[in-house]
């Protein structure tokens, strides 16, 4: 178990040595981000913000203007809505090649409570256009997922989290933005899952198929361009779709799966998620389990989500 | 630079480019005229006398920097920018149409303009990234941003103020149009922002005050800007919203009004029909 934050930091200072282009922001938060090992190899190439994230997220667009990658790397909440008028016009009206690091996502930040539970990124992302936004299910997607980052056009938007998560991935697994992938092949029923959620979601497909359900995995690690021909494929042949994230689902990724089905072929979906509530304080599995993530609850509304089936 | 003929030339440019921000204007019918019209003489010493630029090579790597962070005056940006080369003087009536490149705030990607803004508060900390770059880059150039009075409002600026300093940024230079209205009314009742200069020096930049439309008064202060060294540079640039037209002038329901035909036609008398 590693965490995925832990990939993007160990990715960061691997294309730090390999494009001299990069460059580093931080608000004060560069252990908690990873950015560490970068900055001790890289002092030159790494910039202090402070706890200013707005003057960050602006400076990173100057930066990019003059042809320069930078990495802007804060906690989850402070990277997307404290800065978001500044991540819309600096970053994304401009179309510039800023990469924005949110980590310590989702309520398993745990104990600090719901002003650190950053469950709202992926809508205030996904609403701007030319932004792409990748959510990695663990170490080794993370890694790479930082340094397909570096020369993808436009911004990109990075959700990590802080605790450790299984390896679902393997390390020489191919990986390219915005191509989700099929982890377990299924015909009664499709789960879709970013981030952290899709290894509980391999788990509730398990024990699904000892119930003799047969589940069809998909790993959307890129949010936004959405991986439609996945999506429309699983519509098409296991007709619902049950999705599964650790975010608010208001505007969230099973939002956006579920706008592209309805228009193009709906079937009956369910979405996982945080339901218009604030997290709340607690360790990260008494959290996962108290707000319903847990695989447990994913068998749960998997079975009823069966049958709505036509 | 600087000599008697030159402020003469560059006077009767401050008359030619008003008339053409008041043109664009009327012919668009809405956009913002007083704060347009303070910017004049800042422009034209910056485009016409202390810039490095070249607008036949506007990519030109170690060219200066300037970004319009009050990014509503971009009539008089649009209209400095014909006049030096970048576009065709014709494109200027097209603003704020729909197909135009010169969108109603200022849009990267039209020659010559080096970042969008519109949202205020955002330009200082863009020149920053711009001027940090500079440096990573060894290029020997500056990085000017002009700001509004009002625009100093927004908390991120200051975040800049901070940054700015914190990285000894002598390739940054800041100018404040300061013209002392903003929309609801005069700047000390909307918020006051005095004691203002000490402000600026208290978060660590060396500062000067200079009169915004006296071009003797404006180049002095480029210069010393210019040759400040280990501490971003700030030019409060003491300006009258609306200057040039006595109707318009110190009064701000011309902040963000455009003239209509009658009102360009006197305007053009004061101006001079040259």
């Amino acid at each position: 178990m590693k965490s995925t934050r832990g990939g993007f930091g160990d990715a960061l200072l691997e294309i730090g040595k390999l494009d001299e282009k990069v460059v580093v922001l931080s608000a004060d938060l560069t252990e908690s981000v990873r950015a560490g090992a970068f900055k001790a190899s890289f002092p030159d190439r790494f910039f202090s913000f402070g706890v200013s994230e707005q003057d960050m997220i602006s400076a990173a667009a100057g930066f990019a203007l003059e042809g320069k990658i930078p990495f802007a790397c804060t906690f989850g909440v402070f990277a997307s809505g404290r800065p978001w008028d500044q991540i819309r016009i600096s970053v994304a009206y401009m179309n510039l090649n800023v990469n924005i690091v949110g980590t310590h996502a989702g309520i398993t930040v745990g104990p600090d409570g719901a002003t650190h539970q950053a469950l709202e990124e992926i809508t205030l992302m996904r609403v701007l256009p030319n932004m792409t936004v990748i959510v990695p299910c663990d170490y080794y997607e993370a890694y790479k997922a930082t340094k397909a980052a570096v020369n993808y056009p436009g911004p990109v938007y990075l959700r990590l989290t802080r605790n450790n998560v299984p390896f679902i991935t393997n390390e020489d697994d191919e990986y390219k933005i915005g191509e989700a992938a099929v982890l377990k092949e299924g015909d009664d029923l499709t789960i879709i899952a970013c981030g952290q959620m899709t290894s509980i979601c391999l788990e509730a497909a398990d024990i699904l198929k000892q119930e003799s359900i047969s589940v069809r995995v998909i790993n959307l690690h890129t949010v936004k361009p959405l991986d439609r021909n996945k999506i429309l494929e699983a519509a098409l042949e296991t007709k619902a779709i049950l999705t599964v994230e650790e975010h608010q689902v208001f505007g969230g990724m099973g939002s956006s799966i579920a706008e592209f089905v309805c228009e193009n072929n709906p079937v009956p979906m369910k979405l996982m998620g945080i339901r218009d509530r604030f997290g709340r304080s607690g360790e990260s599995d008494v959290l996962l389990e108290a707000f319903g993530l847990t695989s447990e609850h994913v068998v749960k509304e998997a079975k009823m989500l069966l049958e709505k089936k036509s | 630079m600087g000599n008697k003929t030159d402020i003469e030339l560059f006077k009767q440019k401050a008359s030619q480019i008003r008339k053409d921000i008041l043109t664009m204007l009327q012919e668009a019918g809405s956009g913002h005229t007083g704060g347009s019209l303070s910017l004049v003489e800042i422009l034209i010493s910056l485009y016409c006398y202390k810039l490095k630029h070249d607008p036949k090579n506007p990519d030109w790597s170690k060219r200066d920097r300037l970004i319009l962070s009050k990014g509503h005056g971009c009539p008089a940006l649009y209209a400095i920018l014909a006049d030096c080369g970048y576009f065709p003087k014709n494109e200027l009536s097209t603003l704020r149409k729909y197909g135009s490149r010169l969108q109603g705030h200022p849009e990267k990607g039209i020659s010559g303009v080096e970042a969008s803004t519109g949202s205020l508060g955002q330009g200082l900390s863009i020149a920053i990234g711009m001027a940090l770059s500079g440096r990573l880059d060894n290029r020997d150039n500056k990085v000017y941003c002009i700001m509004g009075d009002g625009e100093t409002n927004e908390g991120q600026i200051w975040e800049a103020a901070m940054t700015a300093a914190h990285y000894k940024l002598d390739n940054l230079i800041g100018i404040i149009d300061h013209n002392k209205l903003q929309i609801d009314g005069p700047v000390k009742e909307v918020k006051n922002l005095e004691p203002y200069k000490e402000k600026w020096v208290a978060f660590g930049w060396k500062v000067t005050e200079c009169d915004g439309h006296d071009f003797n008064s404006l180049i002095k202060a480029l210069d010393w800007a210019y040759e400040v060294k280990d501490y971003p540079a700030m030019i409060i640039a003491h300006t009258v919203k609306g200057k040039g037209v006595s109707f318009m002038e110190n009064d701000n329901k011309w902040h963000g009004v455009a003239p209509v035909k009658d009102e360009l036609e006197k305007a053009f008398k004061e101006l001079g029909e040259k």
